[in-house]
């Protein structure tokens, strides 16, 4: 009969309308609680579901990538960066500068940046640099919300910078195993 | 050195030819044969008559703008030929660099059509015989042919990257102040766009002959020219289609391409290898991963390289996950160009949603996600995918599935809207190049992954998914069921999972290819991606091109219109699901 597949194509409107109240009311004041997200996230999680972005926010898996930072080690205080230049050559969209620094007295270069820049206005967050760093020396960040009143896309080292202990609260499973790796060569030297 | 690399299909049809025109063909430099130019046409058609290739996948062009290795400095047209089973065979034509002419071979394939004026459009090959040689994805001031070696982007820095103004003593400028507005374009000598008037597009808006006296109506109506695009909602982006009307039938219709133009492939051209793994994912920018995997397969087909067999799996896994949350997306389009507005799109996102997140999970980008590797892939996947992957293939996505097509399938509007609209016979399909659920929606069970198997798919159960109609349900039916295929691979995929390592020896940046020429191609979800490449030895592509599903299947646009009312359109162009950054690249 002409029709009905209209009413069939009705009925999954209906019972998809349906249950997202019902799974509204199952969370009857809870529905945005940090704990309820993740499972209304989830493939079981039936309805629509909005997450109040400022006010919330989604958890961010470890390999999620936005600029690269470096990575400031918490002994030396100064960056594990040793300027071997592997980053520029690796970086597909050449936003990376860096200018090594020479010995005052001898002249001769050192293994650690003078300037280190990033171009973040054409940087494309592959995460080539931080892939390929052989001294774990850069990293990609998770800070996303850079919205700025300047227009300064050119990031300096001192903006590039951050602790070693940000790197181990947003990649804890990717810095377990390079500490683990570490603490293996250092005994092996011993 | 030639001889060692051609392969066995290349040799026999070497011998082949020297038979049936003695003196018209000669080994190439690295792969394929070299033809004649005044032989082109007629060795084209035996080829597709009496040997059965009778699919023009790829047609471009190479400069070599320096005699070597015993070949004189040249343009290099290079055509590759298919067959239903197998891989590609390579013609070379070469033709001189001053005044480089060779015979079209649009009479012979109509795929050749678009892919020529591309080919004129970016490297100055002129195609005698081609019935409408104008400028395709660049504009009619552009000055020069930008392919060419010797031509230089106005904000031209060094031939190849990394440069080296970067390191050891980088100086840094902004891109944007490199490149100031007014200052990053060049324009022909004694030429200014002031006072420029657009060449009249007279090709564009002459009349058809071949509607023009359709009969059987009673009323006059007058010849009217519309412009759908390029700012149209239902155009998939910025795509402009002129169609010439009789009254509300379409006598002719014109896909206007270029308008998210970069030239990808000057930029491939300067990157490194691996360098342009990231800018492939912004092609197709609905299926990254697919367009990761098919520069990865070209380049490993160059190199030689063998992948671990975990990392395979993965490859296929990330492959079909995009072929499904393709199609999802390729359906709530459609259904939005029919005027189902946002009901199936929302129902398609909510599920490519959870597949986007299976993909942040692995590569750290949801839709950029530059997670393929040559000889393997960027990283292992975390704990936690395998277990949300099948809880997924499992329960959730079946049932999305079948909830789409009970939503769409038994409708009457939706079946008296698609039902026998933009009909595409088997044979003009396979002429004009079609690939994807556009040719198995018209009858040809043609799949790269059987024809031509890459990577692990002939260790997994699956069907090639082919309907009869040849009209836009049946491109429809065929995606739904293409989506089962691939929860089906999926399944089997994460199930047979192995151990072992994700990457074949060390991981390099810097990865030299040996010299040489490859056209690996990939049954993505739109079609056929086929990477044409050409390697010198060095660290960056000699040749990189890429011939996009969507830009030959819109090819078949005319000839899928011609006939139907101009309310047919928007829901013709949705069942092709193009994406105007591969279109244009």
């Amino acid at each position: 009969m002409y029709g009905l597949g209209i009413l069939k194509s009705f009925s999954v409107t209906m019972r998809r309308f349906l249950t997202s109240y019902v799974e509204d009311i199952r969370y009857l004041g809870k529905r945005y609680r940090p704990e309820n997200i993740p499972a209304r996230q989830s493939p079981k999680g039936r309805g629509i579901f909005t997450v109040q972005y400022p006010k919330e926010r989604l958890p961010l898996p470890e390999n999620f990538r936005m600029f690269p930072f470096q990575v400031i080690d918490p002994e030396t205080n100064k960056p594990r960066c040793t300027a071997c230049g592997i980053c520029v050559q690796a970086c597909p969209t050449q936003c990376i500068w860096i200018k090594r620094a020479t010995d005052p007295e001898t002249g001769k270069p050192k293994r650690e940046p003078a300037e280190f820049y990033v171009d973040v206005s054409i940087c494309m967050s592959c995460g080539m640099c931080a892939e390929f760093c052989p001294f774990d020396a850069i990293k990609m960040g998770h800070d996303y919300e850079l919205a700025d009143f300047r227009r300064s896309f050119l990031w300096s080292l001192d903006q590039l910078s951050k602790p070693l202990s940000y790197h181990a609260a947003i990649h804890p499973t990717e810095y377990a195993a390079a500490q683990a790796e570490r603490e293996r060569k250092a005994a092996k030297k011993k | 050195m030639a001889e060692e690399k051609t392969s066995q299909q290349t040799t026999e049809l070497l011998s082949l030819l020297e038979q049936r025109f003695p003196g018209a063909a000669q080994p190439a430099q690295y792969e394929g044969v070299v033809i004649a130019p005044d032989r082109l046409v007629e060795i084209a058609v035996f080829l597709r008559d009496e040997m059965g290739y009778n699919r023009l996948s790829c047609v471009t062009g190479v400069d070599y703008p320096e005699a070597a290795n015993g070949s004189p400095a040249r343009l290099e047209t290079v055509y590759n030929l298919l067959r239903d089973q197998g891989g590609p065979v390579t013609l070379h034509v070469h033709a001189d660099r001053e005044n480089p002419v060779v015979p079209s071979l649009v009479s012979v394939w109509p795929s050749a059509n678009f892919q020529e004026r591309e080919a004129w459009d970016l490297l100055g090959i002129r195609y005698e015989g081609h019935p409408d040689l104008r400028r395709i994805l660049l504009w009619e001031g552009f000055d020069g042919h930008p392919l060419r070696k010797d031509w230089r982007e106005p904000y031209y820095e060094e031939d190849h990257k990394p440069f080296s103004s970067r390191y050891p003593d980088g100086d840094p400028v902004m891109a944007e102040d490199q490149t100031p507005l007014g200052c990053n374009v060049q324009f022909p000598a004694g030429w200014s766009p002031q006072g420029w008037k657009p060449e009249d597009e007279a090709t564009v808006y002459a009349p058809s002959d071949e509607l023009v006296a359709a009969d059987g109506r009673t009323m006059e109506t007058d010849r009217v020219v519309l412009n759908v695009g390029p700012q149209h909602p239902s155009t998939h982006g910025v795509l402009r289609l002129v169609a010439t009307l009789d009254g509300e039938t379409i006598q002719r219709i014109e896909p206007t391409l270029g308008y998210l133009h970069r030239n990808h492939e000057k930029i491939g051209e300067r990157n490194t290898w691996l360098g342009n793994m990231p800018y492939t994912d912004r092609l197709d920018y609905i299926c990254s991963m697919y367009n990761n995997f098919g520069y990865a397969v070209a380049v490993e087909k160059l190199m030689g390289q063998e992948v671990p067999e975990r990392a395979e799996y993965i490859r296929v896994i990330m492959g079909e996950l995009t072929r499904l949350m393709n199609h999802f997306v390729a359906i709530g389009a459609f259904c939005n160009d029919m005027g189902i507005y946002f009901t199936a799109m929302l129902y398609g996102l909510e599920e490519r949603e959870l597949i986007l997140d299976l993909f942040e999970m692995a590569s750290g980008g949801r839709m950029m996600c530059n997670y393929f590797r040559f000889g393997g892939v960027a990283r292992d996947l975390p704990a936690e995918f395998v277990p949300l992957a099948k809880e997924l293939v499992n329960e959730r996505f079946p049932n999305a599935v079948d909830d789409l097509e009970r939503f769409l399938a038994d409708n009457e509007v939706f079946r008296a809207r698609t039902e026998g609209v933009g009909v595409l016979p088997p044979d003009k399909a396979v002429a004009y190049g079609c690939t994807g659920p556009l040719l198995r929606g018209s009858g040809v069970p043609y799949d790269v992954r059987r024809a031509e198997p890459y990577s692990v798919y002939d260790h997994f159960d699956w069907d090639v998914v082919v309907r009869y109609d040849c009209d836009v349900f049946s491109r429809f039916m065929v995606r739904i069921e293409e989506m089962r295929q691939s929860l089906r691979i999926l399944r089997q995929a994460l199930d047979r999972l192995p151990k072992g390592p994700v990457q074949a020896g060390k991981k390099k940046y810097n990865v030299k290819i040996p010299a040489g020429e490859a056209y690996g191609r990939v049954e993505a979800p739109k079609g056929e991606y086929g990477f044409y490449l050409v390697s010198d030895g060095g660290a960056n592509p000699y040749r990189y091109h890429i011939r996009t599903p969507s830009f030959v299947n819109l090819g078949a646009m005319n000839e899928m219109c011609r006939g139907h009312l101009i309310a047919d359109v928007v829901i013709i162009l949705g069942s092709i699901d193009i994406t105007l950054g591969e279109v244009d690249r």
